[in-house]
């Protein structure tokens, strides 16, 4: 299909002469070699499944890895760029890994670091996209273009959590699924492994990245490797001599697997598609497929539209402009409540902090009473014992009296009067107390 | 995270990234390529004429129109007309933009108001497209790329119109301005009338393409600059050829000689094509787009306060690290 033609009013016209347009394509391929290619790929699968190693030997070099442990309580998304280049070609790589997939007892929400790393760059891109002043030419683009699903070698079947990740990254990211440490399935099981994971993503719905057809200069290439996904690979770094030469190969007692060796896996295939024909049509799709639905989403849930319910366009600046008093309102909203809230705090301190006092109050007034009660209690306690004692001061000095007077009246009869009277005193004293 | 450099002696071994080159090559073959170009001028200049030759056919509105009349028209008016062309497997859709009746009238003022209009309509079609929620794959490009202004060969020195247009004009779209019918100056006095514009030109704070603000390294400045001790281009243009030295050229033939337009010996036509063709086509679309386009989007946007970052556009935070704070927070 020849998009230029669909326009309408364009009538084509030929030439009588060499005009020179033809150079276009030259002139643009010039520009993008000035400005440099970006190309990013993630990797996900299981710890020591490969993937570094997969990264180093694809890459033909060693980036920089360490051994990841078993105990992460998260999945983690780790990624590194690194700036290559082959001949006059520049490529700025960002290899994305994951770190602690498949290691939780609990793997039900291990694909949403993943999913969030991804819908991160589409949103780092489309912030830019919509500032004022911005520069889309210069933007280090981080979308994930390309990811390498590693599928473990179990020969029989993918696993659930393999068929849930899939399933929430197929709209979002190019999957390209692999069946990592290949050399452990033999030639048949591996056969009949691979069409097993393809019906199973197919049942369950799972859109994976088809190569592209529509240019015939590559559909022939590319409609054969379709058809032998997912790709069984081996990685080494390692050399070991084969014949007269050195390859990237594994050594067993049993033989040599030679990772370039296409008898012995697909990662040839693999780098032949991933890089030589297809990483331009990987970065469009990411860019006009992926990038496209993320932005058209991101923009609904806001509230933004074309049309309005009866189909009419609507004007950009209407939407926003009924957003932005949306959001004032909102925000009026929300300053009004606080303030309110305010008041109403301010109110309940005021009546809790008179509660208080109203209680100091009559506590004080309580212990006044009781205090004034104790008083009285006592002024009575004493009257008493004051009378007690003047009572006690009478008789005793009415006893003295008697006591002098019998003294002076009768000798004899003194005696007796005496202890009659110092019985009569004791047993008065004696009453008294 | 940390950018390594791995250069190309670090890797042990070739891998075949440069063949993103083709792959590049192949899509954009696929795709086709748009050109819109503008001329400006008044009548008599050769407009029609230089632009068939440029491209080799009869791509002016002129040829095509069977009921063109050749009237002065009364106020500017623009018409544009496309054209499919094709060479070794490139698709080009061509637009031209003709501007009849610009500098034609006796009271000449504001003659570029409607040129001004349908440059920022073209930039305003392709905004709001790019707005859109649901965006075509492809937003059609009707934005003026370049725009040739013609300059009459008098032989002085630029004239008011002139300096109008391209002052206003130079600002929104780049002009390649070019001597028109040069055939009737000498060279030295071509040499001479060249330098006069050039002093006009930047006594005025007119800049032309290519445009020196927006040269991105020091060989493109070289490049650009030896452009730019040449122009204006003194053209000439013709559909018709001869017979010279047992070839076919392109060329005028008069009573004291054939002039050949496509001989650097007789006039510029051959490097004002090679410029808008076969070097800097691509880099004019790309001023259009990275820059002229981007002011006009800035003033919009401005004007219409459409700043989508105050509505807290992201709740989730950057890759770096750092939350995206956004003019609630500090409001509230």
């Amino acid at each position: 299909k020849n998009e230029l033609a669909m326009d309408k009013g364009a009538r084509p016209l030929s030439l009588s002469g060499h005009v020179g347009f033809d150079s276009l394509p030259d002139q643009l391929v010039n520009k993008s070699i000035c400005q440099g290619f970006c190309f990013n790929i993630l990797c996900i699968g299981e710890t020591g499944i490969g993937k570094s190693t997969l990264m180093d030997t694809l890459f033909n070099t060693n980036f920089e890895n360490f051994e990841s442990s078993h105990f992460e309580p998260q999945v983690k998304l780790r990624a590194q760029t690194y700036d290559l280049q082959e001949s006059n070609v520049r490529l700025r790589l960002t290899v994305v890994n994951t770190v602690g997939f498949g290691d939780q007892m609990n793997k039900q929400e291990s694909y949403q670091p993943v999913v969030d790393y991804i819908d991160r760059q589409f949103e780092s891109y489309l912030q830019e996209e919509l500032k004022i002043k911005r520069s889309l030419h210069n933007y280090h683009d981080s979308r994930v273009h390309a990811c390498l699903y590693f599928i473990s070698p179990s020969g029989h079947s993918l696993k659930s959590l393999d068929l849930v990740t899939m399933k929430k990254l197929d709209s979002k990211v190019n999957i390209i699924p692999v069946i990592a440490k290949a050399d452990t399935i033999s030639k048949s099981e591996l056969h009949k492994f691979k069409i097993k994971i393809m019906s199973e993503l197919v049942s369950n719905g799972v859109q994976i990245y088809q190569f592209p057809l529509d240019d015939e200069t590559v559909a022939k290439v590319n409609t054969s490797m379709n058809g032998h996904l997912p790709f069984a690979v081996v990685g080494s770094t390692e050399e070991v001599s084969v014949g007269n030469k050195m390859v990237k190969a594994r050594q067993y007692p049993w033989g040599i697997v030679q990772v370039e060796n296409e008898n012995h896996c697909d990662f040839m295939k693999l780098r032949e598609m991933l890089i030589c024909v297809n990483m331009e049509d990987l970065r469009e799709q990411t860019h006009t497929r992926h990038y496209e639905l993320y932005r058209r989403c991101k923009l609904e849930e806001m509230g933004f539209k074309d049309t309005d319910p009866e189909c009419k366009p609507v004007s950009l600046q209407q939407t926003y402009e009924a957003k932005r008093q949306e959001f004032l309102e909102e925000l009026q909203r929300r300053e009004d409540e606080m303030r309110q809230m305010f008041v109403l705090r301010v109110k309940e301190k005021e009546a809790e902090l008179k509660d208080a006092e109203r209680e100091l109050q009559s506590r004080f007034e309580q212990l006044k009473r009781l205090h004034a009660d104790e008083k009285a209690a006592l002024e009575e306690k004493k009257r008493l014992l004051e009378d007690d004692q003047s009572s006690f001061g009478k008789r005793r000095a009415a006893a003295q009296l008697l006591q002098a007077q019998s003294l002076t009246a009768n000798g004899k009869k003194d005696k007796d009067r005496k202890k009659y009277v110092h019985v009569d005193t004791k047993a008065a004293v004696s009453s008294e107390q | 995270s940390s950018i390594h450099c791995i250069r190309g002696t670090d890797l042990f071994g070739y891998i075949g990234i440069e063949a993103v080159l083709d792959q590049m090559r192949c899509k954009t073959m696929k795709a086709g390529f748009e050109f819109n170009i503008m001329v400006v001028g008044q009548s008599g200049l050769g407009k029609s004429t230089l632009v068939n030759t440029l491209f080799k056919s009869k791509v002016s509105r002129k040829s095509c129109a069977p009921d063109y009349e050749e009237k002065i028209s009364k106020t500017v008016k623009l018409h544009s007309v496309s054209h499919l062309i094709e060479e070794k497997g490139v698709k080009m859709k061509l637009t031209v933009i003709d501007t009849p009746g610009f500098g034609d009238q006796i009271n000449n003022d504001n003659c570029w108001e409607p040129i001004v209009k349908y440059v920022n309509e073209q930039y305003e079609k392709y905004l709001r497209e790019e707005l859109h929620i649901n965006r075509k794959r492809r937003i059609p490009d009707t934005r003026v790329h370049c725009c040739i202004y013609f300059i009459p060969a008098t032989g002085h020195r630029l004239r008011p119109i002139d300096v109008e247009f391209m002052k206003r004009l130079g600002k929104i779209v780049s002009i390649v301005p070019v001597i028109a019918k040069a055939d009737t100056l000498t060279i030295e006095e071509r040499q001479e009338f060249k330098e006069r514009i050039r002093q006009d030109l930047a006594a005025n704070g007119i800049h032309v393409y290519p445009q020196r603000e927006y040269d991105e390294d020091p060989e493109e400045r070289i490049l650009n600059n030896r452009i730019r001790e040449n122009i204006p281009f003194a053209v000439v243009g013709t559909d018709k050829e001869h017979q010279v030295n047992g070839n076919k050229v392109l060329g005028r033939k008069t009573k004291w000689g054939i002039i050949e337009v496509e001989n650097v010996a007789h006039c510029e036509f051959a490097n004002l094509r090679d410029l808008l063709i076969r070097s800097h086509l691509q880099d004019l679309k790309d001023v259009t787009h990275n820059i002229h386009y981007e002011t006009y989007r800035v003033r919009r946007l401005n004007e219409s306060n459409l700043n989508f970052s105050e509505l807290g556009l992201s709740a989730v935070p950057l890759e770096n690290g750092t939350a995206d704070k956004c003019e609630s927070d500090s409001h509230l």
